[in-house]
């Protein structure tokens, strides 16, 4: 996957990615919410490059990854109107959709992928290790990469999981092999501590 | 804790949409009554999309034209914010309530009917406060009235009244817990940039009162609810009780 060299992405530049709250950003999805098309314009060249890597993680493959980005991004202007300001980033609006989106899109192609699941499980740790090892990420894959090191390994494994393969959380008990309510209560408690190592400044 | 059954061990899962799509929607509609619930679904949703920043990858240089031509002619939605279906459905029998309410309320000579169930507080309320429940109902009485209803994080619930025609808003708030001494509830706009203007306060006493907020109604997009030092500050200084979406 490459880095995203687009010139443009501007509400990107900040070293720290989904907890800031950008206000231009957000000024541009508020008028987005008025059919402002050039904020709108904004709005994609900021965070399609995020859209696009989160896609492809999730889909693996290229030409759905942007299918979904098309998806997304029309879908960010049709209800701009409900991004609310004071629940959250303009950033972590998209993104909450876009991961939604991409999830839903593997749902509908990988039925009956449950025998897929222990290797799910071996790839995303090589893979997790792999790119925790690179050398040249940007700044805000940095503050990621360690916050999600910073976690046991009881809890890394169901965030990464769900958020990356698209798991259901019967899925990842499964693969697992821990009990369903051992798994949501681990999830829960791996993104409380994701968020405060996060918003410690990192 | 860790009980089966208790409702809020879900958020995780849901954060990260892994609930299986029957299990989300009966989530969701517990969210829609656990204001706790919602700040946290919150939080952890801002952490949740930080797992996205792990990766970027350029999409074709053609997929923004395609995009920005897509949307030329997609036509926008517009909705009250964050309103469900359903939820829309209670805020409407909820107009209808309170409407028939401060009719009833109108009926009997205003105030008497707001007193009727808080008979024990009636005394203490101010002359102030029964001309406030007067221009609610006054402001109800609008013909593009809505009414938006919220439950406060702490207990109680917190309704907005609003014309948007006459610019003005008005705040009633039922079973507000008691605040300390050195406390003020603060009511506060919410501008469509995201920030706070300071809409007046109200008694850390608690229990029912109304309030027409002071100031313009204008462009904001909701009114907040928090817990303030006596004597209410420029911005807020906790986290919201609540806040009440108030329609376009």
């Amino acid at each position: 996957m490459d880095r995203g060299t687009g010139a443009q992405r501007e509400g990107d530049t900040q070293g720290r990615g989904g907890t800031t709250d950008d206000p231009r950003l957000n000024q541009l999805l508020i008028r987005t919410a008025d059919g402002d098309e050039q904020a709108f314009a904004g709005v994609y060249d900021a965070l399609a490059d995020t859209v696009m890597g989160l896609a492809s993680r999730v889909v693996q493959d290229k030409a759905q990854a942007e299918e979904v980005t098309q998806d997304v991004m029309v879908e960010v202007w049709r209800t701009a109107d409900r991004f609310h300001p004071m629940r959250g980033a303009a950033r972590s609006w998209v993104l909450t959709l876009a991961h939604r989106r991409a999830v839903d899109r593997v749902r509908s192609v990988a039925a009956g992928r449950a025998r897929e699941l222990r290797a799910a499980v071996r790839e995303q740790e090589r893979s997790f290790d792999t790119v925790a090892e690179e050398v040249e990420v940007r700044e805000e894959q940095r503050v990621v990469f360690r916050c999600l090191a910073g976690l046991s390994h009881e809890l890394r494994l169901p965030l990464v999981l769900a958020y990356y393969e698209g798991l259901t959380y019967a899925e990842v008990a499964e693969a697992l092999s821990t009990p369903a309510g051992t798994i949501k209560s681990r999830m829960r408690q791996g993104l409380q501590r994701l968020h405060d190592c996060l918003e410690a400044g990192s | 804790m860790n009980r089966a059954d208790d409702p809020h061990l879900d958020v995780g899962a849901y954060v990260l949409h892994a609930l299986p799509a029957g299990e989300e929607a009966a989530f969701e509609n517990h969210l829609a009554s656990c204001p706790p619930c919602r700040l946290e679904a919150e939080r952890l949703s801002r952490a949740a999309a930080w797992l996205a920043a792990a990766e970027t990858s350029a999409p074709s240089a053609d997929l923004r034209r395609r995009v920005l031509d897509q949307i030329a002619t997609v036509r926008q939605v517009r909705s009250v914010a964050f309103a469900s279906r359903r939820r829309r459905r209670r805020q409407r029998s909820v107009k209808l309530a309170l409407a028939a309410s401060l009719t009833a309320a109108v009926a009997l000579g205003g105030v008497a009917w707001w007193q009727h169930s808080e008979a024990d507080t009636a005394r203490e309320q101010t002359a102030e406060a029964r001309a406030g429940y007067r221009e609610v109902a006054d402001l109800l009485a609008a013909p593009d009235a809505t009414i938006s209803t919220e439950e406060l994080a702490r207990g109680g619930t917190g309704s907005v009244v609003a014309s948007r025609a006459r610019g003005r808003a008005a705040f009633i708030g039922a079973g507000l817990p008691p605040l300390g001494d050195d406390r003020a509830y603060e009511l506060w706009y919410v501008e469509p940039s995201g920030q706070y203007r300071p809409a007046g306060l109200l008694s850390a006493a608690g229990g029912r009162q109304a309030h027409i907020l002071d100031g313009r109604l204008d462009g904001a997009t909701a009114v907040c609810v928090t817990a303030e030092p006596s004597g209410g500050s420029r911005r807020p200084t906790t986290d919201p009780l609540g806040i009440i979406d108030v329609p376009a």
